[in-house]
């Protein structure tokens, strides 16, 4: 290691035989850089699944533009609408079609006594079109009264009933009162609010939530006319349909616009969010101790350099080497037990927690920023290094 | 102005402290060495030869007079200047200041690298030749904690000698060392007058190191009181 360091930075690596030079006060700070990793890739890894399981949804879904109320927050935290504005959205010069789109919450109980939410999305089965391709060859099959899609990734969900499903047997179970009989299968997963999803038609969804009515939907799902622009679509929308409590957004958009709702304005996004700066805080604690701990038990030699001639950006060097090793050596470690707790989290929560490219490459560069940051506080302890004391 | 001087000092003063608190350590001091010799200064604790050698390499701030070394004004002079003559100076500290995470080669290098540009395998040859030089072949490759305190105050000279320095500044070298080793060190010191012109200041209080010395010079309380040949 030191020979290779030698050759990289073309000088004795200081920082690196300081470092090794006291074992356990580095593995100490490797351990609390790895500990600090950990802590950002645990809060990342979950609000990336509170993003990921918000908007995994849109995937059961086929359209460009989606009328909401302005009441909701989210696709499936969503107001009613008006069905009459998808009448008069049909009118509008771009527009293809419209369909509407009901949303509820349905408790399902276990053959085991306990109870699982399914997030239950309502249908026009005539319109397949707006279905995803997973599920619009199973559309035509739902407007048998009282069926449903049953989505295998439900949390809890025995694997012998999805085993039975996805065999072709189906599957009849009691729901608020009801009971409906699962046809088949699609996978979306459970998430914060629900947990797992389940499709039916609008019909069997007005029967499951008597209380819900066929003119108040929860959106309207808009496909338009090929080769139009959305946008353009949009403004027509947004000109012709009555003013007030009414959100017009393209789909795309309208995830974007749940994940920074539940990123910025749910509490839970907030808390994650202050759980990501609590992690880099700890880890910029950490080094600056360990650094400015150890520039001060080296002022001697450091003193000692600098009356030999060494100048500032060498001293600079040695701690910004010293930040850097601290880094990579712990962002490996906290790297690695992330992976494993990520694997038991999906284990135990069957939420969407995973690890990618992107987010550990982010984790490593915001150490590494950490650590230089903490260096820099620590060199200002260099100034006290003074030659003339040593004599 | 003396001809081939290293070192010339002309009316220097030099004060601690401030406001009624400031008390004058050096009183008005003239002195020039010849390049090549090796001086020794002496003195009671508190005469202000260690703060004089400070003056001289480059470790201080010259309020009052005028220093030259190696034929550049200290006095005024930027930090940039002072940390371009101080790579020209070899220091040895009485408590010898060893990198304890660097073995003795490894310090030994340090000297070498400050002037950048140093080749790693040479630099490294030079290392053991010295620490040869000064018997510890055996010992290139031991922390300094693993060191005798003989044996690190070695280290120390190897390290302020091995980049071949135009003047070596030395406070008490000797003073760990047994009598064989102490004179080792100063017969080297004295070698490299010869043959390169090393100009050697040494603050001392040995006396068997001071029939070796071209000069000695005696300080009380910030001044000059005894100049003469050794």
């Amino acid at each position: 290691m030191s020979q290779l360091l030698t050759l990289l930075f073309g000088r004795l690596p200081i920082g690196w035989l300081q470092l090794s030079h006291s074992r356990g006060r580095f593995f100490a700070a490797v351990a609390g850089v790895a500990f600090a990793n950990l802590l950002v890739f645990m809060q990342l890894g979950i609000m990336g699944a509170l993003n990921g399981s918000t908007v995994a949804p849109y995937a059961l879904l086929r359209a460009d533009i989606i009328l909401s109320s302005e009441d909701g927050n989210t696709l499936t935290d969503a107001g009613h609408i008006p069905r009459a504005r998808m009448f008069q959205a049909l009118g509008v010069p771009g527009v293809a079609a419209a369909t509407p789109l009901f949303i509820g919450n349905l408790p399902f109980t276990l053959p085991d006594g306990s109870s699982v939410s399914l997030q239950s999305f309502g249908m026009d089965v005539a319109q397949p079109g707006f279905a995803a391709t997973e599920i619009a060859a199973a559309l035509a099959r739902l407007s048998l009264e009282n069926t449903a899609l049953l989505d295998e990734a439900t949390r809890g969900m025995p694997p012998d009933v999805i085993a039975d499903l996805t065999a072709g047997t189906p599957f009849t179970f009691e729901t608020g009162g009801n009971t409906l009989t699962a046809i088949g299968t699609m996978q979306v997963g459970g998430g914060f609010m629900a947990d797992g999803m389940m499709v039916m038609s609008d019909q069997t969804f007005l029967r499951a939530f008597p209380n819900r009515s066929s003119g108040a939907p929860n959106h309207i799902l808009i496909r338009t006319d090929d080769g139009v622009s959305v946008e353009a679509v949009i403004a027509r929308l947004q000109a012709a349909l009555p003013a007030g409590n009414l959100r017009v957004q393209s789909l795309v958009g309208a995830a974007e616009a749940d994940q920074t709702y539940m990123s910025v304005e749910r509490p839970t996004g907030i808390i994650f969010g202050f759980g990501v700066f609590m992690g880099i805080l700890v880890g910029l604690v950490i080094v600056y101790q360990v650094l400015s701990t150890d520039v001060a038990d080296h002022l001697r030699e450091y003193a000692t350099f600098k009356a030999m001639g060494y100048g500032q950006p060498f001293f600079l060097g040695i701690v910004f080497e010293e930040a850097i090793i601290l880094a990579l050596f712990g962002f490996i470690p906290g790297f690695l037990v992330s992976l494993g707790l990520y694997a038991g989290l999906v284990n135990v929560t069957g939420l969407p927690v995973a690890m990618d490219a992107s987010r550990a490459i982010l984790v490593f560069l915001g150490t590494l920023a950490a650590c230089t940051l903490s260096g820099a506080i620590a060199t200002r302890r260099l100034a006290n290094a003074d030659p003339a004391d040593l004599f | 102005m003396i001809e081939d001087a290293a070192i010339e000092v002309q009316g220097l003063n030099h004060f601690f402290g401030s406001g009624e608190a400031r008390k004058q350590a050096i009183f008005d001091i003239d002195l020039s060495v010849v390049r090549g010799s090796l001086t020794i200064l002496m003195g009671p604790s508190g005469s202000g030869k260690t703060t004089l050698l400070t003056l001289i390499g480059c470790l201080r701030e010259v309020q009052q007079g005028s220093v030259r070394v190696l034929g550049h004004e200290l006095y005024g002079s930027d930090e940039a200047t002072l940390v371009g003559l101080r790579r020209r100076l070899g220091f040895i500290f009485q408590a010898h200041n060893l990198h304890e995470s660097l073995t003795a080669a490894q310090n030994v290098l340090m000297g070498l690298q400050v002037h950048g540009g140093v080749n790693a395998a040479k630099g490294r040859r030079a290392a053991h030749h010295i620490l040869d030089l000064l018997g510890l072949a055996d010992r290139r490759d031991y922390l300094p904690g693993n060191l005798s305190g003989g044996q690190k105050q070695r280290v120390a000279v190897a390290r302020a000698l091995v980049s071949n320095p135009e003047i070596v500044l030395a406070d008490e070298p000797t003073a760990a060392l047994d009598k064989a080793s102490g004179h080792t060190v100063v017969e080297m010191l004295k070698a490299l007058g010869q043959t390169r012109g090393t100009t050697t200041v040494m603050v001392t209080h040995d006396p068997r190191i001071l029939e070796m010395a071209d000069r000695v010079i005696t300080l009380e309380d910030g001044r000059i009181v005894a100049d003469s040949a050794g």
